[in-house]
């Protein structure tokens, strides 16, 4: 039982590094011939662990918010199978974690790579992004584009022509330090 | 980590540890030692494992959408309600019955047609005027989402709505010389509509319903006629389904004279419109006719074929945004 509480001790030192954000935000854009969509998620669970530069999200796909209610129904029921694939996930890591200096403010830029899984279909992804360290906080923000062809999401013939081949993908974070324990609490 | 350690002790309580019986409990410890070493790995894996924390973060349930695809399952209504700010034009459409044979175009010669706005004050709260060429009748309906499914939890199994309407037929009184009352014109309809949608594929609904007509054409009529109606739909592609209705009117003078409606539907959903065709024995549209009034019988070929067309329009402002050029 011993062995319990000093694996205990251990990973909660582990745990100091790790920084985490469950309101994080990301939305997409993509301009049509008809009307853009427009799409926002202010839902999203990350963790980063500043000791290795590991990141990891994960999106509840019914969190993203439409302007309008049908395009919501038909992006859930239609596009991205939400019934099916409840979360998107991104595992990955940030390269150049030991060029980010904590202990002082300032911004970097950081770039990443990792498996991007949405709608069950995981593909390797590189993005350039930015930390912004303030006060113990670390902000992070970066701009991907998605092809929903590579993801397996079919766009039947009829509307083809009035969703974009690649969609515009924005990504904003807050990190605070994460406490295993207290971060159960909201 | 707290949970995980509780929950690899909660493994362990499940051996029966037994102190009475001496050389078994011993024989259990070493098992539990063993058992230990086991589970250890498998609960730091979950802990060193980020994105599973990340998961079992973002775990909160979200509402089940798109129970229905309409807000009629084929004559009656379905638990969707308009969503905030959006408008509905429906225009539902009943040809006459096959039974018309060549001569009347298996029906299609003959037409009732209602037309209807229905209007989302909030996500949950519709309301809706409609106009029916059968007896001349407007409607006015107030509906209202009290409960809504939500997914992957049985805290909320199923989404209730209730359903109130009003039906005012504007028919000219067959004797002029006699003084009825306005209120004689009026019937009202009050549903409880309760669904579940088991998969992405089928939802089922209950609608118990009671009807009230002010007036009654003769005295054995009931002013109050109470049902039990069943609906669902099954889809067979992301954007079509099949849809089933049935109305039993419950025993009682209106049930003996009456046949009970039962329905079929195809519904074919295309951007913003939702095209529901259907086979039925009821002739109007709205609940005071096709569950008290329906007098045509399937077996007979007393099948009306026809179509709801519904097309949503969306007012948010708010959330409007500015089309770039």
């Amino acid at each position: 039982m011993g062995l319990f509480f000093v694996l205990l001790a251990a990973s909660g030192t582990q745990a100091q590094s790790r920084y985490f954000t469950r309101t994080g935000s990301i939305s997409f854009f993509s301009e049509e011939i008809l009307e853009n969509i427009e799409a926002h998620n202010k839902q999203v669970s990350s963790f980063l662990d500043v000791s290795t530069g590991e990141l990891v999200f994960s999106v509840p796909m019914k969190a993203f918010q439409f302007r309008k209610s049908l395009m919501q129904e038909h992006f859930n029921e239609n596009y991205i199978e939400s019934h099916k694939y409840p979360k998107s996930t991104f595992k990955g890591n940030i390269q150049n974690m030991k060029d980010v200096n904590l202990q002082q403010d300032g911004t970097y830029k950081v770039k990443v790579n990792g498996q991007l899984t949405i709608h069950g279909v995981t593909k390797p992804i590189d993005a350039d992004g930015t930390l912004e360290v303030k006060g113990g906080r670390i902000g992070a923000q970066s701009f991907i584009n998605i092809k929903p062809e590579d993801y397996n999401i079919v766009i039947p013939l009829l509307v083809r022509g009035h969703i974009a081949e690649i969609i515009q993908v924005t990504i904003n974070m807050l990190y605070e330090p994460y406490q295993a324990n207290a971060a159960k609490q909201p | 980590m707290k949970r995980i350690y509780k929950s690899t002790f909660s493994k362990f309580s499940f051996l029966p540890l037994n102190p009475s019986k001496g050389g078994l409990s011993h024989k259990f410890a070493k098992v539990l030692y063993i058992a230990s070493f086991l589970l250890l790995p498998v609960s730091l894996a979950a802990q060193n494992d980020l994105l599973a924390l990340a998961e079992a973060d973002s775990a909160a349930t979200a509402y089940t959408t798109a129970t229905f695809k309409a807000t009629r399952i084929i004559n009656g209504h379905s638990v969707q309600t308009i969503p905030g700010k959006e408008l509905l034009f429906m225009i539902s459409h009943r040809f006459g019955t096959l039974d018309g044979g060549a001569y009347n175009f298996f029906g299609l010669d003959a037409a009732t047609i209602r037309l209807a706005l229905e209007y989302g004050l909030t996500d949950r709260f519709s309301v809706g005027v409609g106009r029916s060429s059968l007896e001349k009748t407007y409607d006015g309906y107030l509906k209202y989402k009290l409960l809504r499914q939500k997914d992957d939890t049985w805290a909320a199994p199923v989404t209730v709505t209730g359903f109130a309407s009003t039906a005012i037929t504007t028919l000219r009184f067959d004797n002029p010389e006699k003084n009825e009352d306005f209120s004689s014109r009026l019937a009202y309809t009050y549903q409880l509509l309760i669904a579940r949608k088991f998969n992405d594929r089928f939802s089922l609904q209950l609608s118990p319903t009671l009807v009230h007509r002010n007036l009654v054409s003769t005295n054995r009529d009931e002013n109050n006629v109470y049902a039990l109606g069943a609906g669902s739909r099954y889809k067979l592609t992301k954007r079509t389904s099949l849809n089933a209705e049935y109305f039993y009117v419950l025993p009682g003078a209106t049930a003996d004279d009456y046949i009970n409606s039962f329905s079929l539907g195809f519904d074919i959903e295309t951007g913003g419109h939702v095209f529901q065709l259907h086979l039925t024995n009821a002739q109007g549209m709205i609940e005071k006719f096709f569950i008290p009034q329906t007098l045509s019988k399937w077996g007979d070929g007393g099948i009306y074929f026809g179509f709801n067309i519904s097309r949503v329009f969306s007012f948010d402002k708010d959330k409007k945004v500015e089309k770039k050029w």
